[in-house]
């Protein structure tokens, strides 16, 4: 069902809400915010069919930050909220906001699930690698041996990669951005609310009390260009300072070249297709992380397949169209009944 | 067929059972329809095993199906007039339901060694005389079955198939009912393998046979009265899919979509599998990932403008209690149906107890009032849903509607409604473009928050778990506001006592020496019980609670009527203590049973007149 488009051109102000914003000051989430208010007006859509949908933590406030409708829900369950949202109601266009916790750890089996049936929602995913609402425990992104508040003596658990739940639910779309890129955060946002289905963006999202600096190995200005591979469709994977580095895949495996060594070109390295269906190359690029690989960022995969909420719509049409039993009155009476 | 010089009977109990497989919910069914379309009031109880398909011939794996049929029938019946055992196992089992002098019909092929040590005999029951306080029927079924489809399937294994259906035809011999309704219904199931209908019209028909020469039954050929039942149209219907329909009658009365998000679940399941059905009638049901979502996609649904249900048993609602209190927090209507069943923990999943009533009225962190209703029969769970839906939507707040695996899973008579008689719904839809509009700014009446449904104009707000500011909605951890909001939604649910009928007296009158009290699915087991003893002249009376959180405002006033109230429910005292919080002053017996079955009309009756006798 077509989500309805506004009438005027829309603003920013026409999304900000008179909520005091209470992030801290130098939190991520504030980049995000600003993203977020800075594309509704440019994807069109009407005021009122905007609905956020959030769990718990830091990130989880951010409905009350943007004025459409907007719902709080409870911890690790947005997904699941979004989803009786969009079946209920498929002309909202639905947008999850989750942290790392919220998403992978209570959460982690709505996700997948969400994923899976490919829902027509909007998963903004910010990953800061740590509790923050709770001030300070590991989460199922931070990374092995962090010291944090209960992890005294080292985490001892392995990390999940979001990116890799999304490809092995069969996800549609999923990329990452970084919360101090406001033009690329925009660009992959807008991306998202293009896609048909279910569409993860994982923000590497830097928590300054809790983790500060946790993203830094690829976020660093002074070596970002030499950890960020940003992918574009139909482009070869070329990065770093010089932009002198690529990435080949070689037998069954990605591996970092440098162009012009060893007789490589261009012309060897692997181009970017977020639209094949199979997930492998795409599950190798969510993987790919310092120091061995650069970081991929912008969007990872995108590929198109009937959503849970078009399946669904056409079989309620078709069945309302052919069905006998029309209202209740008939329902009632129908099968065996007689008359006393 | 001879009708003529039959003995009278009210009412007459069959117990169906055999292994799982056999058939014995199909050969019920068959039979209390037939008695229905025969004018016989009816009602069933199926009594299956936890397991799929246990052993074959193990006690484990016996499966049975009751049903009463007659004049005036409440209840599916305590003992059984007629047990048919198609093995060992189901007989030893079983054989504590029949009445004294009963009829046991066997199929005595099955009596093999194998079989008989498998059930726990040591020998034959059909060859010592322990079953001689019964009327025995040896039938050999078996082979008489392949006997009689010996034309048709030459292979053992499709001819035992039917086997069932001679015990049917043994039935229908003995309460002399017509066997017309099972000819069109195997001609319905079986259209495309007309062999299979061939097959069974024939076993039916030998069973039939077969009693007519067989003596000793000829004597016990029974016509069961008829039932004297308000004029209209009849049908079938088990709790499950009635509450099912009364939902869906709900959303069209309200004009709202329907929304069901659920989770798989015994005895709880066949209502996700019936709405699951209706498309066509705008049903979006959603089977979720497991509890929790079910109830959250509701709540979702439900804050997009649906009709929101979540349906469940006991342990189900244990994983929804932290969402549930979300829904009290976002003040949004949201139905959910609780299919109580043995616990705790997995329990006894296919038997039936009324202990999720602590669970419903208080199971959730902080103070968390819902509204708690429960339906009393199969067929008034129609009302009772419907009735869960009006209240949830105009009061804007969640409801938990309790009924039982007794409830859901057995069946009776339902004269059918009009959809016109049925009330209008309508929920308290905020006015788009309304400047005044605030997301809790209240009915003053009711005290039910505006519904402004996402996509409607002017009306954009946010909701959710934390504390709201009263009228405005925003988030508040002010001390005096929360006390204030706490209040507001313990005194909304309350107002919902305004609309509801007084309790009344379903049997005997204010001069009774003993006022026995029930709710939820136990109704017709008392009503029986107490009717019985009023008709004997004991000074009895009864009354049946349907609404529960809140009391119908007329209680305490009926209460101060009687000396003496036994309150009486398959849990250890749920509702009794209940109303001892309600009615400090008041005292109330009680009487229990946690045994996953049904309160029998006999130990009830044994149980008051030890009370009448002792005063």
């Amino acid at each position: 069902m077509a989500i309805e488009h506004s009438q005027v051109q829309l603003t920013k102000a026409d999304f900000t809400s008179d909520q005091m914003v209470k992030w801290c000051p130098g939190c991520g989430d504030h980049a995000i915010l600003a993203s977020v208010l800075g594309i509704f007006p440019e994807i069109g859509y009407k005021k009122e069919s905007y609905c956020m949908v959030s769990g718990i933590g830091c990130s989880s406030r951010f409905p009350y930050y943007v004025n459409t409708y907007g719902f709080h829900g409870i911890h690790g369950r947005a997904a699941a909220i979004a989803t009786g949202v969009k079946i209920a109601n498929p002309r909202l266009s639905v947008w999850i906001n989750s942290g790392d916790g919220d998403a992978t750890a209570i959460g982690g089996n709505h996700f997948i699930h969400l994923i899976r049936r490919n829902m027509d929602v909007n998963y903004i995913l910010f990953n800061n690698r740590i509790y923050g609402l709770t001030k300070g425990q590991y989460s199922p992104t931070t990374k092995q041996g962090q010291i944090t508040k209960t992890s005294p003596y080292g985490v001892i658990d392995y990390p999940f990669n979001p990116g890799e739940l999304v490809m092995g639910a069969r996800g549609t779309f999923f990329a990452r951005a970084i919360d101090n890129s406001p033009k690329s955060l925009g660009e992959v946002f807008m991306e998202m609310a293009k896609h048909d289905g279910t569409a993860v963006v994982e923000v590497l999202q830097n928590c300054v009390i809790f983790n500060d600096k946790t993203h830094q190995e690829v976020t660093n200005r002074d070596i970002k260009e030499d950890r960020q591979l940003w992918l574009k469709q139909g482009e070869p994977m070329i990065f770093g300072k010089d932009r002198s580095k690529g990435i080949v895949l070689k037998g069954n495996h990605l591996e970092v070249v440098e162009i012009g060594k060893d007789g490589i070109t261009e012309k060897d390295l692997l181009v970017h297709d977020a639209t094949r269906e199979n997930t492998g190359v795409h599950m190798m690029l969510a993987q790919m992380c310092p120091p061995e690989f650069p970081m991929a960022f912008g969007v990872i995969r995108a590929v198109k397949q009937l959503t849970y909420n078009q399946i669904f719509e056409k079989q309620m049409q078709e069945l309302t169209e052919t069905s006998s039993i029309k209202c209740v009155d008939d329902l009632l009476n129908s099968g065996d009944t007689w008359e006393v | 067929m001879t009708t003529e010089k039959l003995n009278e009977k009210k009412g007459v109990v069959v117990r169906f059972v055999g292994d799982s497989g056999d058939g014995m919910q199909l050969t019920g069914t068959l039979f209390s329809e037939t008695a229905a379309l025969d004018g016989n009031d009816i009602a069933t109880f199926p009594d299956y095993p936890a397991e799929i398909r246990a052993p074959h011939n193990t006690i484990a794996g016996v499966s049975g199906f009751q049903v009463h049929i007659g004049k005036r029938i409440y209840n599916s019946g305590d003992n059984c007039d007629v047990l048919v055992a198609m093995n060992p196992a189901s007989l030893k089992s079983n054989l504590k339901w029949a009445k004294k002098g009963s009829i046991i019909i066997v199929d005595a092929d099955t009596f093999t060694d194998d079989a008989i040590g498998k059930a726990g005999y040591t020998n034959s029951p059909l060859d010592d005389d322990s079953l001689s306080g019964y009327i025995l029927i040896k039938a050999p079924i078996t082979s008489l079955t392949v006997e009689a489809v010996k034309d048709i399937f030459t292979d053992k294994r499709s001819a035992e198939r039917s086997r069932n259906m001679f015990a049917l035809g043994m039935i229908f011999y003995i309460y002399s009912k017509e066997l017309d309704h099972t000819d069109s219904y195997l001609e319905k199931k079986f259209s495309k393998t007309p062999d299979v209908v061939k097959a069974n019209k024939a076993v039916v028909r030998a069973g039939y046979n077969f009693c007519e020469n067989t003596d000793v039954l000829q004597s016990q050929q029974v016509r069961v009265e008829q039932a004297i039942m308000p004029k209209g149209r009849y049908r079938n219907i088990t709790g499950n899919i009635a509450t099912a329909w009364g939902l869906l009658a709900a959303a069209e009365k309200a004009n709202l979509p329907l929304f069901l998000g659920s989770y798989p679940i015994t005895p709880a399941t066949d209502i996700l599998i019936e709405l699951a059905k209706h498309k066509s009638l705008g049903a979006r049901v959603f089977q979720a990932e497991d509890e929790i979502a079910g109830i959250c996609s509701a709540i979702g649904a439900s804050f997009a403008g649906a009709l929101a249900c979540s349906s469940t048993s006991g342990p189900g609602l244990s994983l929804k209690s932290e969402a549930i209190g979300l829904a009290v927090m976002t003040e949004l209507p949201l139905v959910i149906v609780d299919v109580q069943r043995g616990g705790p923990s997995t329990g006894l999943p296919t038997k039936t107890e009324q202990a999720d009533l602590y669970q419903a009225l208080y199971g959730r962190n902080g103070e968390a009032p819902c509204i708690v209703i429960a339906a009393s029969t199969s067929a008034n769970s129609f009302y009772y849903a419907f009735e869960a839906a009006r209240l949830s939507l105009e009061h804007m707040t969640p409801i938990i509607l309790l009924t039982d695996g007794y409830l859901g899973n057995g069946s009776q008579l339902f004269r059918i409604p009009k959809m016109s008689e049925l009330p209008k719904i309508n929920p308290p839809f905020a006015t788009p473009n309304d400047e005044t509009y605030a997301p809790y700014k209240r009915d003053t009446e009711t005290l039910a928050r505006q519904w402004a449904i996402p996509g409607m104009e002017g009306l954009r707000h946010r909701i959710g778990g934390l504390e709201k500011l009263d009228g405005k909605g925003s988030v508040s951890t002010e001390p005096a506001n929360h006390q204030k909001m706490v209040n507001l939604r313990a005194e909304k649910v309350q107002r919902v006592a305004n609309r509801l009928p007084d309790q009344k007296l379903i049997v005997g009158d204010e001069t009774a020496d003993l006022l026995v009290v029930g709710w939820g699915g136990t109704e017709g087991a008392l009503k029986l019980a107490v009717e019985e003893l009023c008709e004997q002249g004991k000074k009895i009376a009864f009354t049946h609670f349907n609404y529960i959180m809140p009391l119908p405002k007329n209680t305490a006033e009926l209460f101060n009527k009687f000396n003496k109230i036994i309150v009486c429910e398959l849990n250890m005292g749920q509702f009794v203590n209940y109303l001892r919080s309600n009615f400090e002053t008041k005292s109330f017996l009680q009487y229990n049973k946690t045994q996953g079955l049904p309160f029998e009309v006999s130990e009830l009756k044994e149980k008051f007149n030890q009370i009448l006798g002792g005063k």
